[in-house]
């Protein structure tokens, strides 16, 4: 798990600077479970937000003083920071119907695909 | 279960548990020592029962008292209303949480805001708490009410299992946790959380008995332990939770030898001439009007007088209105008040239920602590509870005082025409004394009688007193008891003048009687004198007489010797013989 890596891959930051969607990944540990919650993030928001999208990955077994600020519980939780509302996808991702609801990009727009 | 305590006794010590003292008054005693130290504890109950307030005490009193840093993690209060909650009952939280014995967590979780996608745990929460725990190196934690966590989180399954998975987790990390719940309508919690907290599981409820609300406490299950079963009042007041400590389990307070005076000098002569044991209950029944009050105000006097510290209960009249009234019949209690020797305490009995007043006492006597309690009238109470409540509650007010070596007197009015004992039954057998107050009807008026009806170990007068009340205060005189029954009042000064004057008459019968006698005595005695008088004079008579014969006699003799000499006759002899017998004798 290299939050760092996550960071790296930010293309399109520059060309659309208001529309980039902050996300933050939490994890406890580089379980199984985080690290399919990562590639399933990752698949997402390749498909649905290229060169949008800036995913950061805490590991609270590291930082255990962040889980209180945006009240973590549930491992993996995913919190959309950018843009407001908040919200918070809890789980390894897997679902991803859930998940596009949940970061309100559904119904997936097709010509993006198409050109993705 | 049996089976169970069987095998758990050979055990050796090592496996015992240890508890952790709650600091909560009375909630030790119930649980013999605390509530399972390193384990969880389950506090469930109905909204506003005090669950959360019984979570924050055990904290800070742990911080405050034993030392023992506490994590609050809160799933429903934020840290600032939590703050303000307990502020009201004179924790303060910010003070504790500066010193690092405290720390305030809340875990807020809105199932609006989220949405489930696939497997999840909960390590957020634990890395949280652990974290939290870490950091303040917490003995102590709390969870209160964990169950919002089904609220928030849609999956059941998960969470049941990561909830099993935190106590176990918690048992590991050797802290002492209370969990609270919400009751359940099956179960003792809504989400049946009673299940994965096995070690000690405590219920709290806030009931409504006839419009009159008590709070209880209820140990439902303490593995490995003993602990009362009961169901305790407990009460929230300025200084947090106290629960009722009337465990009373067994029978085996120490009993005094001493004896106390009543006040009322004729009372205590009626009790073998000293008084009631130290530590006894007395029963004070009576009719209205009969002065169950001023007899309870001279008791509650004479200990003051003593020295010593008494408490008085009143459920009908405030304090003033008592010391006014019996400042009429001469009894100033002010002075007692302003040297803190009496205490009065007035309440209205319905102003709260049975265990509330108990749990009033209860706190009244800790921090006067009184040798003399007196309870005005202890029927008041009916109105707040049942008879069967009333007796239960006044059997652990008895049994406390008694184990605090405190004597106690209950008034208690019995209403005219009631037989005393129909209404008395269920509370006198746990009196040691019994006086009964009684209103004599008769003549157009009425009077009050004193009996002792009871006197547990001690020897008493069976007689009934008339009780004066007047404005030199209390008085206690014999009845008149004679054949017409007993007479009291006008009816006993009648009857005893009536017997005063029967006294007199006979009295001045039986000394005319003696003057007669004396006058008979002096007549006999005169008649008796004039008799000897009359005899003396016969005799006189007589003697005076005899002695004319014999003076004849000699006279006659004489004559007649001479008549012989004159004769010359042979008479010399004869003459001497006669006149000299002895001569003739000699001659012959």
């Amino acid at each position: 798990m290299t939050p760092r890596k996550a960071k790296a891959r930010k293309s399109g930051f520059n060309a659309q600077p208001l529309n980039v969607w902050r996300l933050r990944l939490y994890v406890a540990g580089q379980t199984p479970r985080s690290l399919t919650a990562f590639a399933n993030l990752k698949r997402i928001c390749e498909t649905h937000l290229k060169g949008r999208y800036r995913i950061e990955v805490i590991d609270l077994v590291e930082q255990p003083q962040l889980s209180k600020g945006d009240q973590i519980l549930a491992i993996p939780t995913l919190v959309r920071k950018l843009p407001q509302p908040m919200r918070k996808i809890i789980g390894d991702l897997s679902d991803t119907e859930s998940v596009l609801v949940g970061l309100d990009l559904s119904p997936p727009p097709p010509p993006q695909l198409d050109h993705g | 279960m049996l089976h169970r305590e069987a095998s758990l006794k050979p055990s050796p010590p090592a496996a015992r548990l240890t508890k952790c003292p709650t600091g909560i008054q009375g909630l030790d005693e119930i649980t013999g020592g605390g509530l399972p130290r390193g384990r969880s504890t389950l506090v469930c109950g109905g909204p506003g029962c005090g669950k959360t307030l019984l979570a924050a005490e055990f904290l800070v009193r742990g911080a405050v008292r034993f030392g023992e840093p506490g994590v609050f993690m809160s799933f429903e209060e934020t840290e600032t209303e939590l703050k303000g909650n307990v502020a009201l009952l004179g924790f303060d939280l910010p003070g504790l949480i500066r010193q690092r014995k405290l720390l305030l967590d809340h875990v807020y979780i809105e199932r609006r805001e989220i949405q489930e996608t696939g497997e999840y745990d909960l390590e957020g929460l634990f890395v949280r708490l652990n974290h939290a725990i870490d950091s303040i190196h917490a003995k102590r934690v709390v969870l209160d009410t964990l169950e919002a966590l089904f609220a928030g989180l849609p999956n059941d399954a998960i969470l049941r299992a990561e909830l099993r998975r935190l106590f176990r987790w918690l048992k590991d990390k050797g802290v002492t946790a209370i969990i609270t719940g919400e009751r359940g309508r099956e179960h003792l919690t809504r989400h049946g959380l009673e299940e994965y907290v096995s070690d000690c599981v405590v219920v709290l409820d806030h009931r409504i008995h006839e419009q009159i609300a008590t709070r209880h406490l209820r140990v439902v299950k303490y593995r490995g332990s003993q602990h009362g079963t009961n169901e305790y009042p407990f009460l929230i007041g300025e200084d947090g939770i106290s629960v009722l400590p009337i465990t009373s389990l067994g029978l085996d307070h120490a009993a005094s030898s001493e004896r106390i005076s009543t006040g009322i000098t004729r009372l205590d002569a009626m009790l073998g001439g000293k008084g009631f044991f130290r530590g006894s209950s007395i029963l004070l029944t009576g009719t209205p009007g009969t002065g169950k009050t001023s007899a309870a105000a001279y008791f509650a006097q004479a200990a003051a007088r003593r020295g010593e510290r008494a408490l008085f209960f009143a459920f009908e009249e405030s304090p003033r209105q008592i010391m006014r009234n019996m400042r009429s019949i001469g009894l100033r209690l002010e002075p007692w008040v302003k040297r803190d020797l009496l205490h009065f305490h007035s309440a209205r009995p319905t102003l709260y239920g049975l265990e509330m007043h108990l749990a009033t006492m209860y706190k009244e006597i800790e921090t006067f602590n009184p040798a003399v309690v007196v309870l005005d009238p202890m029927t008041s109470l009916l109105v707040a509870g049942s008879e069967s409540e009333t007796k239960s509650m006044v059997t652990r007010l008895i049994d406390y005082l008694k184990s605090k070596e405190i004597s106690s007197l209950f008034t208690s009015l019995t209403h005219a025409g009631n037989p005393l004992q129909q209404s008395e039954i269920t509370i006198s057998s746990l009196m040691d004394s019994w006086l009964l107050l009684q209103d004599i009807e008769g003549n157009g008026e009425r009077n009050r009688v004193l009996y002792v009806l009871k006197a547990r170990g001690m020897a008493h007068s069976n007689q009934s007193r008339e009780f004066l009340i007047s404005h030199r205060g209390i008085d206690l005189v014999d009845a008149y008891i004679g054949p017409g029954g007993v007479l009291t009042g006008a009816a006993r000064a009648a009857q005893t003048a009536k017997d005063k004057a029967r006294l007199l008459a006979g009295r001045q019968e039986a000394a005319r009687s003696a003057r007669e006698l004396e006058r008979k005595r002096d007549a006999l005695e005169r008649r008796i004198a004039v008799m000897r008088s009359e005899y003396e004079a016969e005799k006189e008579e007589f003697r005076r007489s005899h002695e004319q014969v014999a003076t004849r006699t000699r006279v006659v003799t004489a004559d007649r010797t001479q008549l012989a000499s004159l004769r010359h006759a042979d008479v010399e002899k004869s003459a001497g013989k006669r006149s000299n017998p002895t001569a003739g004798k000699r001659k012959r």
